[in-house]
């Protein structure tokens, strides 16, 4: 965790959720838990945000919003699965209208587990991703530096 | 202490033609619409209209059985709230209603699923091939 | 007449904790007429009664749910009991109660807190949320869950909460009551918010009649309604009157479930006065059920519906439940016409919509 250069931005979006895992990851960013001293922020829009936590699993409509919201967000992206939900469809697995988790549309990296996913587990998978996402942005630095590079010297 | 109530719990049973009359008599009796609920029982269908009262706390279900190819009216002309049940009953079991006020033509959850909850449609198919 | 266009608002917002999607057509600014289209969140709850008994049921039940996962299941489980009439010793109706009470708190106070940031409040919310946090960590502390605790079972509850618990429960009210005292002067006395709330999407008590209001918002149009009257759980050995406002705006929504909070935190001291001791929790059922019923049981957002019906099968033939936000979303739809564009947000909040109630 030590030194992070950057100030990823959060973007929250409810899949099928029961509700019990947002109001978690809203409660972890309130100031009780705080999950901000990290140095993340939560946002609304999809274009300035850099991690995507999902929360619920994924159904036949939704399945479009959260595969276009993640299209829209920069590259490099963290996606953090929230709750048992998220990750594998949880008790809702053998619903008629539920595909399973976040996984079945877009590729997750880290996978929260809990019903409902504790605060301080949220906080943990925050952190995780808050590397995860230092880590790819470097990679991609040094992509973007090694193209200029090429396209100068060709 | 608070004083407690406790009303009358009725079910009636009516047949399709006479549902309109009994959503209206209770409409000026001054019900209000509580809940709207089809179930698919024994290759049957149970819609359930309840209407509660809100100073007497009585309630109120009436209950239509019908088979799955008979058409029910809307109530929603009487009682408008009732366009979202009514929505709901024929899009999850795929009961008949005629003229809803705002049909969603079994758009309004958006499922995949052909009536879910009702008939099973390959039951159904399983047996005109047979 | 100005042109007419449509604005679509949802399902991803700032204001939204949850995706709904309406479809506004407007005027100018004015917001001529307002449908909703749900189904982001339909899971198909209804359709587990063919996989799940009608014990595992209640866990899934309490899942419709997150904010009020423990009255979705004492109302499930008070409708079966009903069914096989069996009677639940009178300390688990007690503990019902106080459960049931805290989740109205921590709901309203979730509520409140997303409100004060839905007209741009911040630190109104923050203080909201601080205290519901206090109520959280009852509810863990006596459960061991801070949301979803399954401690309902058809017949009674699993666990008990001890005599220490609930003198920490006594004492934290207490704590809670002060500091709420500070944040309702400021919700209904603050200059800003009043003129951010006060007539602002009225709906009249003939409206909200024919429209089949339930809860806060039928209340704050004067209808005084309260499924807690039917005597449910230990609410007949309990003083309490519904709390009604008469103007019907979005002031008089907050107003009510401001003092619906001081309300629960009364019934929770009576609850705990009266408490008897008793080691029976439950009452065993045996058998399977056989007949329907339909329960009626006060939520924090309204009177919730919940129909079982069971043919002497381990499963049940049907279960369904008509959750308050979804009586209440006719009423947003005629309330959302001839307001304008920038109400809509938060006049959307004050129903207090929770959508995965809506669409299980």
């Amino acid at each position: 965790m030590a030194n992070v250069k950057r100030s990823p931005w959060l973007l929250h979006y409810d899949g099928s959720s029961c509700n019990g895992c947002d109001i978690e990851v809203l409660a972890s960013l309130t100031p009780v838990y705080d999950a901000e001293r990290f140095g993340v922020i939560n946002t609304g829009d999809p274009m300035q945000a850099d991690i995507f936590l999902i929360t619920g699993g994924v159904n036949t409509q939704n399945a479009k919003t959260v595969k276009q919201l993640y299209d829209q967000m920069p590259r490099p992206k963290v996606v953090v699965a929230v709750g048992v939900c998220a990750c594998t469809g949880g008790v809702f697995k053998d619903c008629y209208n539920i595909l399973g988790g976040a996984d079945t549309v877009i590729p997750v990296d880290i996978y929260v587990p809990g019903c409902a996913a504790r605060p301080q587990a949220i906080i943990d998978g925050i952190v995780q991703a808050v590397e995860l996402f230092e880590k790819r942005s470097k990679e991609h630095d040094e992509k973007v530096r090694s193209q200029k590079k090429g396209s100068e010297v060709a | 202490m608070g004083e407690v109530i406790h009303p009358e719990e009725k079910l009636v049973e009516i047949g399709t033609d006479q549902l309109l009359t009994k959503v209206m008599e209770l409409k000026k009796a001054g019900y209000r619409l509580s809940q709207a609920c089809a179930a698919y029982v024994n290759e049957k269908f149970e819609l359930s209209y309840s209407f509660a009262e809100d100073t007497t706390y009585q309630y109120t279900t009436l209950r239509v059985v019908i088979d799955t190819d008979t058409e029910v009216p809307s109530i929603t002309d009487i009682v408008p709230p009732a366009v979202f049940y009514e929505n709901e009953m024929k899009e999850l079991f795929g009961v008949k209603i005629q003229m809803i006020s705002l049909d969603y033509n079994n758009k309004f959850y958006r499922i995949e699923a052909e009536t879910p909850l009702g008939p099973k449609p390959d039951a159904a198919a399983e047996g005109k091939e047979a | 007449m100005g042109k007419r266009s449509v604005i679509p608002f949802g399902p991803q917002h700032p204001v939204l904790p949850e995706p709904i999607h309406i479809d506004l057509v407007i005027e100018d600014e004015k917001v001529v007429e307002a449908i909703p289209s749900v189904g982001f969140i339909h899971r198909g709850l209804e359709s587990l009664v063919d996989k799940r008994d009608y014990n595992q049921m209640t866990y899934v039940v309490e899942r419709t749910c997150g904010i009020c996962s423990f009255q979705h299941g004492m109302g499930y489980c008070e409708a079966m009991e009903h069914v096989f009439g069996v009677d639940v010793p009178a300390r688990a109706k007690y503990l019902r109660t106080i459960w049931a009470e805290l989740g109205r708190m921590h709901s309203h106070l979730l509520w409140l807190g997303l409100l004060a940031d839905g007209f741009g409040y911040e630190n109104l919310f923050y203080q909201c949320w601080r205290v519901r946090e206090k109520v959280l960590d009852m509810q863990e502390m006596t459960s061991g869950g801070r949301l979803i605790f399954s401690v309902n079972k058809v017949g009674g509850v699993i666990k008990d909460i001890e005599k220490e618990k609930l003198d920490i429960i006594l004492k934290t009210m207490d704590e809670v009551e002060e500091e709420l005292t500070v944040i309702k002067d400021t919700f209904l006395l603050d200059y800003s918010v009043q003129s951010r709330l006060q007539g602002v999407g009225i709906v009249t008590k003939e409206q909200a009649h024919d429209l089949g209001c339930a809860g806060p918002f039928a209340r704050a149009s004067g209808i005084r309604t309260d499924m807690r009257k039917l005597g449910y759980a230990a609410y007949p050995d309990l003083d309490f009157e519904p709390i009604i406002s008469a103007t019907g705006d979005s002031y008089a929504r907050c107003y009510c479930r401001i003092m619906e909070i001081f309300q629960s935190i009364d019934l929770i001291r009576q609850a705990i006065g009266k408490i008897p001791n008793e080691t029976d929790l439950f009452t065993p059922v045996k058998g399977n059920p056989d007949g329907e019923y339909f329960m009626r049981v006060e939520q924090p957002r309204g009177e919730a519906v919940y129909y079982v019906k069971a043919s002497g099968k381990q499963y049940l033939d049907r279960f369904r439940v008509r959750t308050p936000t979804f009586a209440n979303l006719p009423g947003l739809c005629e309330m959302l016409k001839n307001t304008q564009l920038s109400d809509v947000g938060l006049l959307v909040l004050t129903i207090d919509p929770c959508i995965s109630c809506t669409e299980r």
